[in-house]
């Protein structure tokens, strides 16, 4: 929340030089939304220029990596555009979509940015007036919530690091596209899961994953103790002990020479990588 | 000419061609200085404007400019690619250059058009635009569009009307057909029927001769009392396990599949008095009673229609059912004696209802007189003809009469000239069937009269809609062709591709896609013989290089990536990693998206080229 006042104060700051605007970049599907686009400038219906459009295949196409990744580079907003659940030019694939992006918007939440900055429309070819509200609001709705941490805060770029991070985790990727079809079709033994007990449990592994990689960040060339990545984090420091447990046993974190009683922990860098 | 292939490690030689599109986006984009601003780019090495890109003059600038400045890479940042990419990937290959070097962007749809009164703004939007374009082009690399051959034969699988003919046609093309039916013997639903609508000709004589055919044809292999157990494969390379009860499984290599697995009957438990009552009856088993000739002695009849569909169950109008219970309220009228016997249900004998066999002398006298009077003819009673008829009373209660058409508007008159009664009803006021001691009777409440009636009948007949077939799940699950939520498969588009699946090389016709009578039947499985025999007649199929790509050395063998593709286009290979079908393959990138070790890719929708070209965007300039 803290960040959020300081990126309006921020916003507040750069409007009064005039010279911020929000960049924000639309993933439109083909079939559908690129083509509700398409028809929305053959009606002259008018909206902001903020918006920079690439066109996939399928919502589906975008990964949590992509968004996260784009946030990283400091977009300010980003749009998603499908097909209407059910009109999906691969039969399903916005199904998944919707599965990522809630994926997504926990991360940005675990990563102090407001979930709010992605938005997930369905646009179909027919509502090309619907794309011009959409996009007019958006961007009003961002240039509300200011620019984006990312590019002056280092700390705030670390936490969306850490978020893009764990978004390419095995666990988090297994686990969110296994998602629907364990909620539809079930298990290999055909038992269905409840949904909301299902995303109880993404959210938790999100968290940790989020936490380990935020730690994996933070002790990148740096060795920290247990109590200084807590108190950087916020979170209590068993948890951030049991998280360099993991961390130890996936061989991603070493413990380096204690300084005294307190052992330090640097992040096992693969050669060659950055 | 001969392609060039530009080498995945050529450096980049990018041309960008603007579009005045004359003053569509020259009138609210500074285009020249857009021109000039893609020269400071990186890798472009030529830019122009032109006022038509797309007019031959333009299409020559990209022709000329590809020989003399050797490009490589060709950037039109004009219109919508989902219009143009065609024409301008076409001539780039006329200039020799791979299709898949092009890059499109769009200016007008998503920019000039969009933002007609900031000039400066829009100017500054379409240099970003192009800046991602480039950022995009730099990384393509040029793709080779793959020949998949086509095996010349078809599996149908279903025996009915759609089955059979879609086998015919098929087999009369010259294409080995494998036709898999269920039952022991062919024709389906319509093996129930009485008669059909409009020709009034005897179900069973109608289709004799297709039955016929079908068994006597040299390209069609019948597979009785049999099941499709197993698909593998993709189109033009299906390997289907066809299980015969009593015999060993058999394989058999096809290129294409027709899935005609027909609909039933929808069975009223709980409306109606269906199975509380004797002598209430669906209209599939009314028929098989007129067929039998085994209807008890009757004098009233009422049709219930839209028994569990529109609304009250289903959602949808079985679409069949009203000219099905016009047809059957005539043949009660005009045959009624024919069909008279004694009734079965089950195994079990239906209690019949004790009815009068005659009216009384008065009754009928009255009822001539009337007639003779409505139908504005003189003289005695006498002179008009009384069939077995007279004795019947056919009401149809309806929601609406959806008699569609030329022939079934005439049905229609024909059945209220012959005094079938028409009585609407709506869904705030259902009809009732109860029992009054030993009489079956109907309560209503006329909309006319704005009354409540009671009417004394001895047979309802309960309109019900077809539905899919229980099993068509796990069909659907074999094949991964979708269900529509009302258990029938859906076609690729409804108004476009009405027979065609999503899925490339499976097609699909007749009930088992909706409500359908004989005539749509068979007109669809024509439709789907025809769509299956594009490819079996070409030959093969080439499939566009948008495709998923594994990187074996990360894949983990999850199996993930095989569970969410909507096409079976993923499998596992002999070395348990996961393997892209091609030919399967539609290019969502769902399974790139969902991948958990990232080790799959999108052939022309790279991770690398998705992250430069939305990178790009972010820039400051």
């Amino acid at each position: 929340m803290a960040e959020a006042q300081h990126a309006i104060s921020e916003a507040k700051h750069d409007e009064k030089a005039g010279s911020w605007e929000p960049k924000i970049v639309g993933f439109l599907c083909n079939w559908c939304s690129y083509a509700g686009a398409d028809l929305c400038g053959v009606s002259r219906y008018q909206y902001p220029t903020n918006i920079r459009t690439v066109r996939v295949m399928c919502s589906t196409r975008i990964s949590p990596h992509i968004v996260l990744d784009l946030f990283k580079a400091g977009a300010d907003g980003i749009l998603l555009g499908g097909c209407h659940i059910g009109d999906c030019h691969y039969i399903s694939g916005n199904f998944y979509t919707e599965k990522r992006v809630r994926l997504m918007k926990k991360l940005l939440e675990d990563a102090g940015v407001d979930p709010s900055r992605l938005r997930l429309e369905w646009v179909s070819a027919s509502e090309g007036e619907k794309f011009s509200k959409v996009v007019t609001e958006f961007t009003d709705h961002v240039r509300k919530l200011g620019p984006s941490a990312v590019k002056k805060q280092e700390a705030a770029k670390a936490k969306v690091m850490a978020a893009d991070d764990a978004s390419v985790t095995f666990r988090l990727r297994a686990l969110v596209g296994k998602e629907y079809n364990l909620e539809t079709k079930g298990n290999v033994y055909k038992n269905t899961l409840d949904k909301a007990e299902l995303e109880k449990l993404i959210d938790v592994a999100t968290m940790d994953e989020f936490e380990r990689s935020l730690i994996l960040v933070l002790a990148k060339g740096k060795s920290r103790s247990v109590k200084e990545l807590g108190s950087i984090m916020e979170v209590p420091t068993d948890k951030v002990l049991r998280h360099i447990v993991v961390l130890r046993q996936k061989n991603l974190i070493s413990m380096e020479h204690p300084e005294g009683f307190t052992p330090t922990y640097r992040t096992i860098e693969i050669g060659g990588e950055q | 000419m001969a392609e060039k292939k530009a080498a995945a490690n050529e450096k980049p030689r990018i041309g960008v061609f603007v579009c005045h599109c004359g003053s569509n986006i020259g009138g609210f984009v500074d285009v020249p200085s857009v021109a000039e601003y893609a020269k400071t780019l990186p890798d472009v090495v030529y830019s122009t404007d032109n006022l038509y890109t797309c007019a031959e003059d333009g299409l020559a600038s990209i022709r000329e400019g590809i020989r003399k400045h050797d490009l490589n890479r060709v950037i039109v940042a004009s219109c919508t690619p989902r219009t143009h990419a065609p024409l301008f990937q076409a001539t780039c290959e006329s200039a020799g250059l791979n299709k898949y070097m092009f890059t499109f962007v769009n200016i007008r749809e998503h920019c000039s058009w969009v933002h007609m009164k900031e000039k400066d703004k829009a100017s500054k939007k379409a240099k970003d635009l192009i800046r991602m374009g480039v950022a995009r082009a730099r990384l393509l690399e040029p793709q080779e569009e793959a020949k998949v051959e086509v095996t010349p034969a078809s599996v149908v699988v279903g025996g009915g009307v759609s089955g059979m003919t879609a086998a015919l046609s098929m087999a009369d093309m010259g294409f080995p057909v494998h036709l898999v039916e269920r039952d022991g013997e062919l024709g389906g639903f319509i093996r129930n029927l009485n008669n059909l609508y409009v020709t009034e000709k005897s179900a069973s004589e109608t289709i004799k001769p297709l039955i016929e055919k079908v068994k006597a044809h040299k390209n069609i292999h019948l597979h009785l009392n049999s099941q499709l157990k197993g698909v593998e494969g993709f189109i033009g390379n299906y390997e289907v396990v066809i299980g015969t009860k009593g015999a060993e499984d058999l394989k058999a290599k096809v290129g294409t599949i027709v899935i005609a697995t027909g609909a039933l009957e929808f069975v009223p438990e709980g409306l109606y008095g269906y199975n509380q009552y004797p002598n209430v009856v669906t209209l599939t088993e009314f028929e098989i009673l007129c067929k039998k000739k085994t209807l008890p002695k009757l004098k009233n009849v009422a049709f219930i229609q839209c028994v569990g569909s529109r609304g009250q169950v289903k959602s949808y109008c079985s679409r069949i059912c009203c000219n099905v219970a016009i047809k059957n309220a005539i043949n009660i009228v005009d045959n009624y004696e024919n069909m008279l016997g004694l009734m079965e249900k089950s195994g079990t004998v239906v209690e019949k209802i004790p009815v009068e066999t005659k009216a009384t002398d008065e009754i009928m006298e009255r009822r001539r007189r009337r007639r003779g009077r409505e139908r504005g003819e003189e003289g005695e009673a006498e002179e008009v003809k009384l069939g077995p008829s007279e004795k019947i009373e056919v009401t149809v209660f309806n929601r609406d009469v959806m008699a569609y058409g030329v022939e079934h508007e005439l049905t229609y008159n024909k059945a209220r000239e012959k005094r079938v009664k028409f009585v609407r009803y709506t869904t705030d006021h259902l009809p009732k069937v109860y029992m009054e001691g030993n009489q079956l009777m109907i309560a209503y409440f006329h909309e006319t009269l704005k009354l409540e009636r009671t009417m004394p009948v001895d047979m309802v007949v309960l309109s019900t809609p077809l539905v899919g077939q229980p099993d068509a799940g796990e069909l659907s699950q074999m094949l991964k062709v979708p269900l529509g939520q009302e258990g029938f498969f859906l076609e690729a588009h409804v108004k476009l591709r009405p027979v065609d699946f999503a899925t490339d090389g499976i097609y699909v016709c007749g009930t088992c896609r909706g409500p359908a009578d004989i005539t749509e039947c068979a007109t669809q499985a024509s439709a789907a013989a025809s769509r299956a025999a594009i490819p079996m007649a070409k030959g093969y199929v080439q499939a566009e290089a948008l495709t998923s790509v594994v990187d074996e050395t990360k894949c983990s063998g999850c199996g993930t990536c095989i569970q969410v593709c909507p096409y079976g286009a993923l499998r596992k290979n002999e070395k348990g990693y996961a393997e892209v079908i091609v030919a399967a393959c539609k290019g969502c990138g769902c399974c790139g998206a969902t991948c958990p070790e990232g080790a799959i890719t999108m052939t022309n929708y790279t991770d690398a080229q998705l992250l430069a070209e939305s990178r790009a965007a972010l820039e400051e300039v």
